[in-house]
């Protein structure tokens, strides 16, 4: 059993009783929603003639359903408009704050919250989505939860859970030029297997972890979730503060060195014990892409796809339905494969820094011939920090479609998807068959530099290689 | 709210036959673009029950009203989605009973009192067919005892003491066992300094 963890100190705190089932009920700090995952909870609050306990610790915003061209109201699909109109109405019949079309902070729940402010060091988190784990960047302990515990959590700001292992998983050294935080976090699941975090929370540690930006903690602590962790996390430090420092709903004045002191001490201590350990050398991580249907199908771009030979036992079955299903052959090189569309966006990276990344290797080229090329920021004000630096006229002139924030290509709940058997080079977290919108659909999960590298080749393509001409730099003025 | 214990449920029974009856097919996903479960009913297996052109059980008049519904091995695997024993539950159903069920399926049942219990193949098979031959009789399960009886006859069933006891005592229903904390509830958000100390958002 861990101890001295920040998880165990933060279980600790936000621990109300022991259940008779043997669960935990665990206090709440942060409710997140969503138009998807919220209308049936709400319904069944109505049917229970029970209110939103904390309504200042709900927060909502709409992302999943939304159309990323035309965001007029109402909504062409009238299914996504009626979805978004029950939202409305939900917050608005409850007092939650909605941050709808016209807040100028729409975007995807696991973007807005971070840049609001919102997510906090030390605070639980839950949202009705898996990549949840997303805010655990900020030493939060934060996880996707079902429909009915979103209702649980309306009605009494808590939930009843099983307490979590820890694995620390300490990456050191530093990343080469053209290696993103997106390709450790699908190295990390290509190494220990998309169920090897089943039943554990992750911290990730290291001096590779200490010198990533909060976007790329972000991004890390998004795909947890891919490694079957319900949550990870990153012990809070001065970036962390930094990153929060003047955001909207960050304490102010006084209260702001109060709460830097109070996140100081939730961090892991020096003798934590921990579940388990791993650890991995950042230098030996390449561009990663994946080849099959699962992101721990994946390879760096200048392996070949494996053969089943070099898979274990366990894993070969799985392997041959990803090459029937991806028609790619066991020992062909992936860089080179043609590519249909690239998509750029989702809570995985649909950052600011991640569309500088992107814009690195798009600036003065042009995206292939016959290629459909788009970048949906993952918020409103993602996208317009983007357009005050210009890079959406980047993309534009460069032949991508600069898009209206939402989830768009990452899943298939709204106009963006695949069609037929095409082919995406995409910087979201899902590989699934037919997540990308198309029964037959295949995805290629990689960073956002690799996206734009493929776009404007046409072909899966080493970054790298596009890089020496586009000085490449991994710290924006974020 | 005080809880509501389940100690009975009584009815007629419904029988599917099938190993591994996964989610989607309970009920596609093309259902998950909804905003209430309350018409969920209506799709339980819907394209299993087009495939079928109303040969399915869940369209025969005889089983309309059943209570019970009787399964093989594996039942509820697959995607994780509330939305399969919600439409099972707006349907009608209040019991499943089965050789063995997908552990995301059981406890998402439980969150709606709507017990899971197993049986031997042998006394699975043998209430199926009496539900195929009988579709009238009335059932009575009982959850202490963990048995059905019918027709004079009875059948053992089985089910993990934790789940038993949450459905014996009410205490299945989350919600109500978490807003029954008041004190406590109070107690710890009174501790968490970003709740009071820290400008809270807003
Ligand atoms: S971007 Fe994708 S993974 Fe993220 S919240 Fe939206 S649908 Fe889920």
């Amino acid at each position: 059993m861990s101890t001295g963890t920040l998880y165990d100190k933060v279980w600790a705190l936000h621990r109300v009783a022991e259940l008779p089932g043997g669960q935990t009920q665990l206090f709440i700090g942060l409710h997140l929603i969503h138009e998807v995952t919220s209308p049936q909870a709400f319904a069944m609050l109505g049917e229970r003639g029970l209110g939103v306990r904390h309504p200042e610790r709900t927060v909502a915003t709409v992302d999943h359903i939304v159309p990323t061209t035309d965001q007029g109201r109402p909504l062409a699909d009238p299914l996504a408009e009626a979805m978004l109109s029950a939202l409305e109405k939900n917050c608005a019949d409850h007092g939650l704050r909605l941050h709808g079309f016209d807040s100028g902070q729409q975007g995807i729940v696991h973007v807005i919250a971070p840049e609001l402010g919102l997510s906090q060091p030390g605070m639980t988190i839950a949202c009705g989505d898996s990549h949840t784990s997303t805010h655990g960047a900020f030493g939060a302990i934060a996880f996707g939860i079902g429909t009915s515990q979103v209702r649980d959590v309306l009605a009494s700001q808590s939930l009843a859970l099983d307490k979590l292992n820890v694995r620390r998983i300490s990456i050191h050294g530093s990343l080469a030029p053209g290696v993103f935080a997106k390709d450790v976090a699908l190295h990390i699941i290509r190494r220990l297997g998309v169920k090897s975090g089943v039943g554990h929370a992750y911290e990730f540690a290291g001096s590779c972890v200490a010198a990533m930006a909060m976007e790329e903690r972000m991004t890390l602590c998004n795909m947890a979730i891919e490694a079957g962790a319900r949550c990870g996390y990153v012990n809070p430090d001065q970036v962390c503060f930094n990153y929060l420092h003047n955001r909207p709903c960050a304490p102010r004045g006084a209260a702001w060195q109060r709460a830097v002191a109070w996140w100081r001490s939730l961090a892991s201590d020096g003798d934590a014990v921990y579940d388990d350990e791993v650890s991995m050398d950042a230098g030996e991580i390449a561009p990663t892409v994946t080849w099959g249907i699962t992101p721990g199908q994946a390879m760096a771009v200048d392996e070949v796809v494996p053969t089943p030979d070099q898979l274990p036992p366990g894993e070969r079955p799985l392997a041959q339905e990803a090459y029937r299903y991806m028609d790619l052959r066991p020992g062909q090189p992936i860089a080179g494969t043609p590519v249909d569309v690239c998509f750029i966006g989702s809570c995985t990276n649909g950052r600011i820094s991640d569309l500088r990344d992107a814009a690195l290797v798009a600036r003065g080229r042009h995206v292939a011939d016959g290629m459909k090329a788009f970048v949906v920021p993952g918020s409103q004000q993602v996208a317009q920090a983007a357009e005050a630096e210009g890079l959406d006229a980047v993309f534009t002139q460069a032949g991508f479609e600069w898009r209206r924030p939402g989830c768009s290509m990452c899943l298939a709940m709204n106009p963006d998807r695949l069609e037929g058997r095409q082919l995406s080079a995409s910087s979201s977290n899902r590989n699934f068959k037919g997540r990308q919108g198309s029964a037959s659909g295949r995805t290629l999960l990689m960073s956002p530099a690799m996206v734009a590298a493929a776009a404007i080749s046409g072909v899966v393509t080493d970054v790298r290689t596009m890089l020496s001409t586009a000085k490449h730099t991994r710290t924006g003025p974020d | 709210m005080t809880p509501v214990p389940i100690t009975t449920v009584e009815g007629r029974a419904i029988a599917l036959q099938g190993h591994d009856i996964d989610t989607d097919r309970i009920i596609p996903a093309r259902f998950l673009k909804i905003i209430s479960f309350s018409g969920l009913g209506n799709h339980v297996f819907a394209d299993d029950r087009a495939a079928a052109g109303g040969r399915h059980p869940f369209d025969y008049p005889e089983y309309q009203g059943a209570r019970i519904l009787v399964v093989n091995r594996n039942f509820g695997c697959g995607s994780s989605r509330e939305h399969a024993p919600q439409a099972l539950r707006r349907w009608g159903i209040a019991a499943v009973i089965g050789e063995s069920f997908a552990e995301i399926f059981a406890s998402n049942c439980l969150a709606l009192g709507m017990p899971c219990l197993r049986g031997e193949t042998r006394v699975v098979e043998g209430i199926q067919q009496l539900v195929q031959e009988q579709p009238d009789v009335h059932f009575r399960l009982t959850l202490a005892a963990s048995t059905l009886h019918g027709l004079d006859r009875h059948w053992p069933l089985m089910i993990e003491s934790g789940p038993q006891t949450m459905l014996l005592s009410g205490c299945w229903d989350a919600t109500s066992l978490l807003l029954s904390h008041e004190n406590e509830l109070r107690q710890t958000a009174l501790h968490l300094p970003y709740l009071h100390d820290f400008a809270p958002p807003g």
